[in-house]
């Protein structure tokens, strides 16, 4: 069961991760599992002095890419932009000869100081998650990438304080084991809005 | 005098044989110098009755240990101890001393000999119990952090029995040893400035030598050590420390206190001082020769013929004693909640008695208090439940830490909260940067330098710190390299850097060392001797301050900065390459034809990784940046024009 099909590659944007609630357990919990290769961007470039050839390397030696980051003014972490305009160059991840991405499943793992319901058209932030995230999602299309809509934690802020941290980490553990094993129906994945309330119907054979 | 010769080389090989040999076999110090003393005493009969003498001689070892222990305890520490001290202590000795009482009345032992055994085995080894705390890294646990309170508490008790005991003395004893009138003749017409002062005046002497101790080790102290330290003779510091302990000494004993009091309080007025680690070097080998001579003399002093006498009454007792003393300790262990596998070090590290037993139980014959006989057994007892320590401590990590292990399994890992010290060797332009940063961030340093007007102009502002030499490792044992996690050497000399770097990585292995390099050769030799991160002293301002001088000329902030990362990584890229040439080379001198033609390498890259941003689109530190080709995005379009139409198809 518990066989390593799939290499996922983790890559967490956290610039102050003494003050992390719920980023830094849950990049522990994936750490732990088999498979997954965690990598701390703010960690391993405090300067923003990105290695190319490093981080284009284990792009090429995982089958999936996830940024892990708390939404920051509805985008990623700055370094996370950074690593995308220095990583996916022209010739490598898009455009002529451009091929290293195509086909792994792309995914964003996120937090979000907002309420789930403030993620509407009808709340105060106006778009859907998914929406916001739409640069990335166009990101993936353009490199071939296969785009999986986000897992979020909503209300970040309060999720220790609620009790809501457990469920969170029980399904974002259940989700990377089932990546790892290959157990995830990408297609029937690809049509919802986020992954939160429906890892019992993309998940095989749990 | 050749007789002299003879006897103190006789006591030497002892000791270098024995001990090594003992700590080989995991039985610690103490336990080699009784064995070496029993080997050259009853067994071969090598010394004689001089033991008894050179005992008392010994004896100002743990005077001298008082004062270390003193030294280590600031006040401030003391004060924060003083729940544990005094609740943990105070109960072991209470307790201990009670129930070992009560059991020899049931024996039917007079009452004054019944206290004094139970105070006598209340004691616990400090010397072993701490030793092999440092050995096995335990000193930091919650079993170890409350033992050693207990034997800090012990330590000090040990003053007030010294004082107690006297009073216990039995007259018809007493009458005894008048009958040996010389010995009776040395011990009460010894020198004294309070024989005869009527009471009032005998607590005014007191008081005025107390105050003289704690008033002058405050204030007058550092003025003269300053003076010694600034004539740079290592012999005369050694010299002063040794006047100071042996005049606090000769001072109490003047008025009838316990020496041992006296330098004690003179270790703790002391412990703030910026000389107490050069003071604890000076002291320490001292210390530990004249206890190691002492536990020789206790070995040498054993009665064999007692102990095949009484073989199952002292193994009795010895067991006896020790099973009670652990349930003192476990019962106090659950009272004051200590846990798990601490619960189990508490106890069994502190079930013997220990080396101020001796001190008391010789104290107890001099003052008629227990008779010689019986003093001889409770000698044996005391020795034989050192002997068995070693066996406690091999229980304790063969049985017990592997049982809780298992439990707490499932556990993710701790976070680290407590970080260990960081040792700061030369605090001037650089060290202080360095110390600056580290306790802003609330990281504990103990900064040493050789330079006492340094030390002075730093205590100034209120940075902690202390002169001495730190190339020298009793100085660096002192300043607690043992528990240290790191050592950042930021000397201005390369040698004597080069020098310490060699031997703490070869002697410490676990602590990490940072050095700061004169320059690239310096670096070099850094590295081989073992350094974990080496920063060139000058290389980071030098390139800081040639980004300054690329702005001026009108390049841009952010590409300099670009230009600054591409230099540091191209620099450190080849600093690998260079290093190998630069080890590869046997011809002595260490820049040959070989090095120079690949550090000119090296700066021919640079140049060309700078240039190639001007000439080429995809420069090394501007990849990211660099756009695509022009017209790329006509091909996008027609592939996904291409793709929507398969898309239509499928």
């Amino acid at each position: 069961m518990s066989e390593i099909k799939k290499r996922i590659l983790l890559l967490l944007a956290h610039p102050s991760q003494h003050r992390s609630e719920v980023n830094i357990p849950l990049f522990e919990t994936a750490k732990a599992i088999e498979g997954v290769t965690a990598v701390d961007l703010y960690g391993e470039y405090p300067t923003f002095d990105i290695d190319i050839e490093q981080e284009q390397q284990r792009l090429v030696d995982h089958d999936i890419i996830i940024f892990q980051f708390p939404l920051y003014w509805y985008s990623t972490p700055a370094m996370l932009k950074e690593w995308q305009d220095l990583v996916l160059e022209y010739g490598f991840a898009y455009g002529t000869d451009g091929e290293q991405l195509k086909g792994k499943p792309f995914l964003c793992a996120l937090t979000a100081g907002g309420k789930e319901e403030a993620y509407q058209a009808q709340g105060y932030n106006h778009f859907t998650i998914r929406q916001l995230l739409a640069p990335l999602e166009q990101t993936a299309s353009l490199t071939g990438m296969h785009y999986l809509p986000p897992l979020a934690l909503f209300g970040a802020r309060t999720a220790s304080e609620d009790d809501r941290m457990d469920a969170h980490r029980r399904k974002w553990r259940r989700l990377l084991k089932a990546l790892v094993e290959d157990r995830v129906d990408l297609d029937m994945a690809s049509g919802l809005g986020k992954l939160n309330h429906s890892l019992d119907q993309i998940i095989l054979g749990d | 005098m050749t007789g002299y010769f003879l006897q103190a080389f006789i006591y030497l090989v002892a000791a270098v044989i024995a001990v090594p040999l003992a700590k080989r076999f995991g039985l610690g110090s103490v336990l080699g110098y009784l064995i070496a003393g029993v080997v050259i005493g009853p067994v071969v009969g090598l010394v004689g009755d001089e033991t008894n003498v050179i005992q008392h001689f010994a004896e100002f070892g743990v005077v001298m240990m008082l004062f270390v222990v003193g030294l280590e305890l600031e006040p401030k520490m003391l004060w924060a101890m003083r729940h544990r001290l005094m609740g943990l202590g105070g109960l072991q000795v209470g307790l201990t001393t009670i129930a070992v009482m009560a059991i020899a009345l049931w024996f039917s032992i007079q009452w004054s000999i019944a206290l004094t055994i139970g105070l006598v085995f209340a004691l616990s080894s400090t010397a072993i119990v701490l030793q092999t705390f440092n050995e096995k890294g335990l000193g930091k646990t919650e079993g170890g952090r409350n033992a050693f309170s207990v034997l800090l508490f012990q330590d000090i008790a040990v003053i007030p029995m010294l004082a107690f005991i006297p009073l216990l003395a039995l007259p018809e004893l007493i009458d005894k040893a008048q009958l040996a009138v010389g010995e009776a003749a040395e011990h009460h017409e010894e020198i004294s400035l309070v024989a005869g002062l009527p009471g009032w005046a005998y607590g005014l002497v007191i008081t005025a030598a107390i105050a003289m101790v704690v008033v002058g080790g405050h204030y007058l102290s550092r003025p003269l050590f300053r003076f010694v330290a600034s004539s740079g003779l290592r012999e005369i510091f050694t010299a002063t420390a040794l006047m100071l302990v042996i005049g606090i000494a000769a001072l109490m004993s003047l008025v009838g206190l316990s020496p041992a009091l006296g330098t004690f309080l003179a270790g703790v007025v002391l412990a703030n001082s910026e000389f107490r680690h050069e003071l604890e070097s000076n002291i320490d080998p001292f210390k530990g020769l004249l206890l190691g001579l002492f536990f020789i003399t206790v070995g040498a002093g054993i009665d064999f013929g007692i102990l095949a006498q009484d073989l199952g009454l002292i193994l009795g007792l010895t067991l006896g004693l020790m099973l009670l003393k652990a349930l003192v300790l476990l019962l106090l262990a659950v009272v004051f909640k200590i846990r798990h596998s601490d619960k189990w070090l508490f106890a069994l590290s502190l079930a013997q008695a220990g080396e101020f037993g001796f001190v008391l139980l010789s104290f107890t014959v001099q003052n008629h208090v227990i008779p010689m006989e019986m003093a001889q057994v409770l000698s044996l007892v005391v020795a034989l439940s050192m002997f068995l320590t070693p066996g406690l401590f091999i229980l304790f990590d063969k049985v017990i830490v592997p049982r809780y292990r298992q439990g707490s399994h499932q556990r993710e890992a701790d976070v680290i909260d407590e970080q260990g010290t960081v040792i700061i060797a030369g605090v001037g332009r650089f060290g202080q940067i360095v110390n600056r940063m580290l306790t802003a961030n609330g990281v504990k340093t103990v900064v040493l330098d050789h330079q006492v007007s340094q030390v002075d102009i730093l205590r100034s502002i209120n940075v902690k710190s202390y002169f001495g030499d730190a190339t020298r490792p009793d100085l660096l044992h002192t300043a607690g390299i043992e528990e240290a996690s790191l050592l950042v050497v930021a000397m201005d000399n390369p040698e004597s850097t080069t020098e310490l770097v060699k031997y703490v990585k070869q002697t410490y292995p676990r602590v990490k060392v940072l050095a700061r390099a004169f320059d690239r050769g310096h670096a070099y030799i850094l590295h081989s001797a073992g350094a974990d991160h080496i920063q060139k002293e000058t290389f980071h301002s030098s390139i800081e301050l040639g980004v300054d001088a690329l702005k001026c000329l009108g390049f841009h902030p952010f590409q300099v900065e670009q230009q600054k990362n591409t230099f540091k990584r191209i620099e450190q890229r080849s600093s690998k390459i260079l290093y190998q040439a630069w080890c590869d080379d046997s011809s002595g001198e260490r820049f040959d034809n070989n090095y120079r033609k690949l550090f000119i390498e090296l700066e021919e890259t640079i140049k060309a990784a700078m240039l190639k941003d001007r000439s080429d689109k995809h420069a090394t530190s501007e990849r990211g940046w660099t756009p695509p080709p022009k017209g790329y995005d006509e091909v996008l379009d027609h592939d996904d024009a291409q793709r929507a139409d398969n898309d239509a198809n499928g």
